[in-house]
């Protein structure tokens, strides 16, 4: 399956704007990228462990919240979005 | 059938012959319990959700709009075009329907459910571009536009158009030196396209050279902070001069979240993100300034634009 990462968090993924990973639950999937990137760990999730809370999970275009949340089964064909609510301003091409 | 003679009803208190006279002269609002502090520092904000357009972008986009006409760049057969990632898309969209001209608007997908329709509502055509790219997806796609067809739109280029930062230096900046009757020590305000800083602070000081500007951003550049940006990894808008800003502070999410439910909770007031985010960066500055300050700061707009989001419900 493929994680797509924000032009925001490019940064912490030497500059890669999609990974590959293998399948699982959205939890497996988000464990694996940040166990393969430490430094997104501290970016997607608060010091409670829990997602944070502007950071938008879609697979593929549905948002996983009327899914299962990090339940969600993540197939192999599938695309895990990772989308922060909007925010002004834009980051710098690479 | 006797004609009637049409007849003009008088109103009293009139508020202004059209839209562009309702823009502005927003309240400045006094706090009860979040701003107390024993050393009597005032903390005052704009309550920009009460422009039409329901934030302070309405004032930014009126001066865009204005300076337009008169220069002939937006008239008959000409389309307004601006990438935004809401609330100055909402405000073209609103004088596009008043005054009478097209609108059509680049927009990240991920925008809030709330802004796209309202500004469908007005009538507004929406190119949605990649989430993942952000507001960055959406200027590119405006420029693409502009580029393709040069005869069709007026670009406004809200991160670089000086008729942004004018309204506030003519507006905003007079309006809070005539409420405080001139006692203003400290402006604070986030930075997005940094019109509101800029054009603010820009008057402020020419009116007193010692009212300090501090000017607000996100703490990283991955935030939920909408409608900021973080400066250092950012392509920089061109309207931008850091040389008005005596300081900078960061603020996280996480703390603008919080803020936001004790403004509902404490205050009765239902601000919206950035709006929080500027109350906690002002009670910062009013921790260090001295006794019998007057801080005062721009709420940008309301949470009804936000409550759809993640984030409320643990609010």
């Amino acid at each position: 399956m493929k994680v797509l990462i924000p032009a925001a968090l490019r940064q912490y993924t030497g500059k890669q704007s999609a990974i590959d990973l293998p399948p699982g639950t959205v939890e497996d999937v988000l464990r694996q990228l940040t166990s393969q990137f430490p430094e997104l760990r501290k970016q997607l999730f608060g010091d409670d462990g829990t997602l944070r809370k502007f950071v938008n999970l879609y697979l593929n275009d549905e948002d996983i919240r009327y899914l299962q949340n990090q339940n969600t089964a993540v197939t192999a064909d599938d695309t895990l979005s990772i989308i922060p609510s909007v925010a002004g301003g834009c980051v710098q091409p690479d | 059938m006797r004609d009637a003679a049409r007849k003009i009803v008088p109103i009293s208190d009139p508020l202004g012959q059209g839209l562009l006279q309702r823009i502005g002269n927003t309240p400045l609002l006094r706090f009860q319990r979040v701003t107390q502090n024993p050393k009597g520092v005032e903390v005052l904000a704009k309550a920009e959700w009460l422009n039409p357009g329901g934030s302070v972008k309405d004032r930014a986009a009126a001066s865009i709009v204005a300076d337009a006409m008169r220069q002939g760049k937006l008239g008959p057969g000409k389309t307004l075009l601006d990438s935004t990632s809401g609330n100055t898309g909402i405000a073209y969209a609103m004088l596009g329907a008043a005054e009478g001209f097209p609108v059509a608007l680049c927009m990240p997908a991920n925008v809030s459910a709330e802004r796209s329709r309202i500004v469908r509502c007005y009538g507004a055509e929406i190119v949605f571009t990649d989430p993942a790219e952000g507001s960055d997806g959406a200027i590119r796609k405006a420029r693409e536009l502009a580029a393709a067809e040069p005869q069709k739109y007026f670009y406004a280029d809200q991160y670089s158009n000086p008729a942004n930062w004018r309204a506030h230096y003519h507006g905003t900046a007079q309006e809070i030196w005539r409420q405080t009757d001139g006692s203003i020590t400290h402006f604070v305000a986030m930075l997005g396209t940094s019109g509101t800083f800029v054009g603010t602070s820009r008057r402020l000081k020419e009116l007193n050279r010692n009212i300090r500007c501090i000017s607000l951003q996100p703490d990283s550049p991955f935030h939920g902070i909408e409608g900021a940006k973080h400066m250092p990894t950012s392509i920089v808008p061109q309207i931008y001069d850091p040389a008005t800003a005596d300081e900078n502070v960061f603020i996280s999410t996480e703390e603008s979240y919080a803020m936001m439910r004790r403004l509902a909770r404490e205050e009765g007031v239902l601000a919206g993100i950035s709006a929080a985010a500027a109350m906690v960066g002002s009670l910062r500055v009013a921790e260090a300034a001295k006794s019998d300050s007057v801080i005062v700061t721009i709420f940008p707009d309301a949470a009804d634009r936000y409550l759809s989001e993640r984030f409320w419900e643990e609010l």
